[in-house]
């Protein structure tokens, strides 16, 4: 059923997110001290990546621009924090949302664009009946599969996902006529 | 999709649907008996007393064998599988979202050049050209103008920066609302309202589909992006409950039974809300008090274990690292005094106020986009108001960067870290507290300056808000609601910290606030009128409070945020009695019967039934009376859901109801599959034969499709107790009888119709039953 195709989909992707994840980049964890302005010099953020252990001033802040008696005073001042992100998984759900983004933009060009032009040079504008209420509509015409059917004799699987694009189109359809031309659902 | 299944009644041996393959999907699917046509009301106690039917058959049979044992096993264990699944699939949708967000909110401005999926922070993450006052200053992240012209500074880059922000704000919601025109037009608005009218028995197919889905999300992301003043809230929850759809259709035991579904689609609605925020108690209260219509404590255990997996995997998932799953976490625990309780409910009934002034304007606005030539432009619409949200947006800081990002400034202090416009106070040299323990000082420059622009957000924000809520692309308000109160709270919380420096020795100030002290926490104010604006829209009370201290983690401050919680609601309730998504059900003329209206009208139940005065008489049917034909001819020329069925004409005692459309598919099917019935074939409902002469045709038996059991009151029955029975059992229909004689019919649309009447509203905009 679809419905176990598509959790076993959703497992993979989970297994390809999880393999970068676990994939440690070193440059992931940072230890990030905030100083404030003191006296005479500026305030300053500085960055090293040390573990969490050496995530203090003492350590991560270098150079240090007070000498010996004002270094406690400055560091007391200073908030330092680790941090840690995962690289691999930022890069690989960008990438994943872009290519599902640009698949349906493909899809779309073809469905509105493309499909109309094509059917018409193959067919003639003649054999295929426009219905009635398809005024502003750019949807394919209604019964272009019985069409098709008639003039290749095309294998079953094919045939069946024509079927089943055209039902989930007329599907569509209702619902856009009920949510933008009638407004009946939605406001 | 249902399997296809022979008109037989639903067999529940069906259970774990296991490998179907991948043309069963393909096929249309085929119209059972006892599923429901699109719009129309499911009833509630034939789905209990199926589940309970199909309960009992696998119980009874699970002592047979060991087979059957592991099998009722799993079918007890299906639902906490079903919750499992649910809170995965949200969390990783959250996840998805949250980071695609982050990247195309900062794409407007610029780019990392050494890596384009990286937004700004994350770009400047390991650099060390960062300083004090600009945190995110890298080179590696240029903005636009920077990139084509090689200038970072003056009129000429601003323009450009100024225009390509547009430019990337409008391109992005073109393509949000052509998705949603061309692929799934169901994806469009918030989806509060349609859910709650769903979980109350309600049809609406593909509104909880696949494509629905996936475009919500791709589109959720694009709206976001795009600066538009909307929130990802509602739509989230509007993700978690077709999840849940999704998964349902794995076990029959929930894709056959419309009642078990909407128990599950509860517990996804309290797992949205919980990734949406990162709060999954507050997430099982909305879904208890805000969505779901029957929450037995079944659900609130599945509500609660789904909320808890969908929580763990967003924080699994953790791409921010480990500071910001709290979404607005504050970092301070200063207390508040009981003199600012002053302030608070003051912030409470400007909540209030902008509640009922927000959802009056919304309301308006939407009804003249559902009537007038404004509506026929939905693609026009969206992007004439980006643009407007655009142009206006940029100049102000505030306004430019993403809401959340605002909200968790202003809720934030200002201690010696910070070095923002809004905490440029005036630092005494020789201070030396620890960071969090800075007294109350003057404001500079820099914090009149923030104010002014903070005033011009504010009104902003109120004014595109309207417009924005319910256009044709996924839109949500709690964000939106929220800002406006955290910036009318910090404008109040400093002036309240001013005036306490200021005039220390007033009356008021001098028990509290000693110089030198830390008194007044702006930010503490900020969060106050952020609660007291989202009660005073959506009217929640509880799990408002318990989302906002999830989502600071403020636990000092719970009372502070009732009072302005309480106070909001108060207010608002005075002006109007319905919250946002109830006004949008019932403009949209949904049959939602809610549980809060109080009938206490004196009308009886004869006042309301059908047929009335002037109507045509009931359309019966007889119970070894009728023809094929006959019951052809009434099904062709009425529109009524459902028959009553008596024992004649005569005595019009009642046996019982069938509805319109397991009549029509047993009729259809028995010309097709059994010999010998034709028009003449007398259909009848007797448990035996009747009496017939010998040359009749062969007559039909529809006694299986008859419900021996319809509910009844008499005529005198007060409408007060018939509402109760409607609202508590979830009825369809209910039929009125008088000394035990049929006497008329009182549906769900009536009901509502009567309602509607009583309260001097439309009752002809009651348009679904």
């Amino acid at each position: 059923m679809q419905g176990v195709f598509l959790l076993r989909t959703f497992v993979f992707v989970c297994v390809l997110l999880l393999s970068e994840v676990t994939a440690k980049n070193s440059e992931d964890i940072r230890c990030k001290c905030i100083c404030p302005p003191y006296r005479e010099i500026e305030g300053q953020i500085y960055k090293q990546n040390v573990s969490l252990k050496d995530c203090n001033c003492l350590h991560v802040v270098e150079p240090m621009p007070v000498d010996g008696k004002d270094v406690e005073a400055y560091c007391l001042r200073c908030e330092c924090k680790y941090e840690e992100r995962s690289s691999g998984t930022i890069k690989v759900t960008i990438i994943i949302y872009l290519s599902i983004l640009g698949l349906l933009l493909l899809y779309m060009v073809y469905l509105t664009l493309l499909e109309p032009i094509l059917k018409r040079r193959l067919f003639g504008h003649s054999q295929l009946i426009q219905s009635d209420d398809d005024v502003g509509d750019q949807q394919p015409f209604a019964n272009a599969h019985n069409v098709l059917s008639r003039s290749h004799s095309r294998p079953n699987m094919l045939n069946k996902v024509e079927h089943a694009q055209q039902r989930w189109r007329r599907q569509v359809q209702e619902q856009r006529k009920s949510v933008f031309d009638r407004h009946v659902v939605l406001s | 999709m249902e399997a296809a299944e022979g008109v037989s009644s639903a067999t529940p041996t069906d259970e774990l649907n296991g490998a179907g393959n991948l043309m069963d999907f393909l096929e249309e699917p085929f119209p059972d008996v006892a599923t429901y046509e699109d719009f129309h009301t499911i009833d509630w106690l034939r789905e209990k007393s199926r589940d309970t039917d199909r309960h009992r058959k696998i119980t009874s049979k699970s002592k047979e064998s060991i087979w059957d044992l592991t099998k009722s096993l799993l079918d007890a264990w299906s639902g906490w599988v079903v919750m499992l699944l649910i809170g995965l699939l949200s969390g990783t949708l959250a996840g998805v979202i949250d980071l695609a967000v982050d990247w195309m909110t900062d794409l407007k401005e610029g780019v990392c050049l050494s890596a384009f999926w990286y937004s700004h922070e994350q770009c400047c993450w390991t650099s060390n050209e960062t300083t004090f006052d600009d945190r995110d200053k890298c080179p590696q992240w240029q903005k636009w103008a920077e990139l084509m012209t090689g200038h970072s500074e003056g009129a000429g880059a601003y323009v450009l920066n100024y225009l390509l922000y547009v430019l990337w704000a409008l391109s992005f919601s073109f393509l949000a609302v052509s998705l949603v025109r061309v692929f799934a037009p169901y994806a469009c608005g918030s989806g509060i309202p349609e859910i709650k009218t769903i979980l109350s028995g309600f049809i609406i197919r593909g509104y909880l589909g696949k494509w629905t889905l996936l475009i919500k999300t791709v589109t959720l992301v694009l709206a976001v992006s795009s600066g538009l003043s909307l929130g990802k809230e509602g739509p989230l929850v509007h993700v978690a409950c077709c999840c849940g759809n999704l998964f349902c259709s794995l076990f029959s035991k929930y894709s056959k039974n419309e009642g078990k579904r909407r128990e599950v689609l509860s517990a996804a609605a309290a797992a949205g809300v919980s990734v949406a925020f990162g709060a999954p108690i507050g997430g099982v209260l909305f879904s208890l008090e805000e969505v779901s219509y029957y929450f037995p404590l079944k659900t609130l255990w599945r509500s609660f274990f789904a909320a808890l997996v969908a929580a763990f995997t967003l924080r699994s998932i953790n791409p921010f690292g480990n500071s910001r799953l709290v979404l607005f976490y504050v970092e301070y625990h200063t207390p508040w005094y009981m003199a600012e309780l002053v302030p608070f409910i003051l912030l409470g009934v400007f909540g209030g106020l902008w509640g009922t002034l927000f959802i009056r304007a919304n309301i308006a606005w939407c009804r003249r986009r559902k009537t007038t030539q404004l509506g026929k432009y939905p693609v026009l619409e969206v992007i004439a108001v980006t643009a407007i949200t655009a142009v206006l947006a940029y100049p102000n800081p505030y306004t430019r960067r993403s809401t959340s990002e605002l909200i968790s400034e202003l809720f934030n202090d200002c201690g010696a870290l910070e070095s923002s416009q809004l905490c440029d106070y005036i630092n005494n040299p020789n201070m030396s507290r620890p960071v969090d323990d800075i007294p109350d000082r003057p404001a500079g420059p820099g914090v009149y300056n923030a104010l002014w622009q903070l005033v011009l957000a504010l009104v902003f924000k109120i004014v595109i808000t309207i417009f924005t809520f319910g256009m044709k692309i996924p839109s949500g308000l709690f964000i939106p609601s929220m800002a406006v109160g955290a910036i009318a709270g910090r404008i109040v919380g400093i002036a309240v910290e001013q005036m306490a420096y200021h005039h220390h020795d007033w009356i008021i100030f001098k028990n509290w606030c000693r110089p030198g002290a830390d008194c007044v926490t702006p930010g503490l104010y900020a969060m106050v009128g952020a609660a007291a604006c989202l009660g005073g829209v959506t009217r929640m009370t509880v799990s408002l409070v318990v989302i906002m201290f999830e989502l600071t983690g403020g636990l000092e401050y719970i009372v502070p945020l009732m009072a302005a919680a309480v106070t909001s609601k108060w207010v608002a309730d005075a002006f109007g009695k319905e919250g946002i998504y109830e006004s949008h059900i019932q403009l949209n003329g949904y049959p939602y019967l809610d549980v809060r209206d109080e009938f206490t009208h004196r009308t009886l139940a004869a006042d309301v039934m059908r047929p009335r005065r002037n109507d045509p008489p009931l359309a019966v049917l007889t119970q070894d009376a009728t023809t094929v034909e006959d019951v052809e001819m009434l099904i062709k020329d009425t529109d009524y859901n459902g028959f009553p069925v008596v024992v004649s004409r005569d005595s019009e005692r009642l046996i019982g109801f069938v509805q319109r459309r397991d009549l029509t598919l047993a009729i259809k099917n028995a010309r097709q599959k059994q010999d010998g019935v034709v028009s003449s074939s007398v259909v009848y409902f007797t448990e035996d034969v009747p009496q017939l002469p010998a040359s009749t045709p062969q007559p039909l038996k529809l006694r299986r499709i008859l419900n021996l059991s319809p509910f009844t009151v008499t005529d005198h029955t007060p409408m007060e107790t018939v509402v109760d029975i409607f609202r508590k059992l979830g009825l369809r229909q209910c039929l009125v009888t008088r000394s035990g004689r049929l006497l008329g019919i009182i549906t769900k649309k009536d009901v509502l119709r009567h309602m509607a009447q009583m309260m001097n509203q439309d009752p002809e905009s009651i348009m679904f039953n």
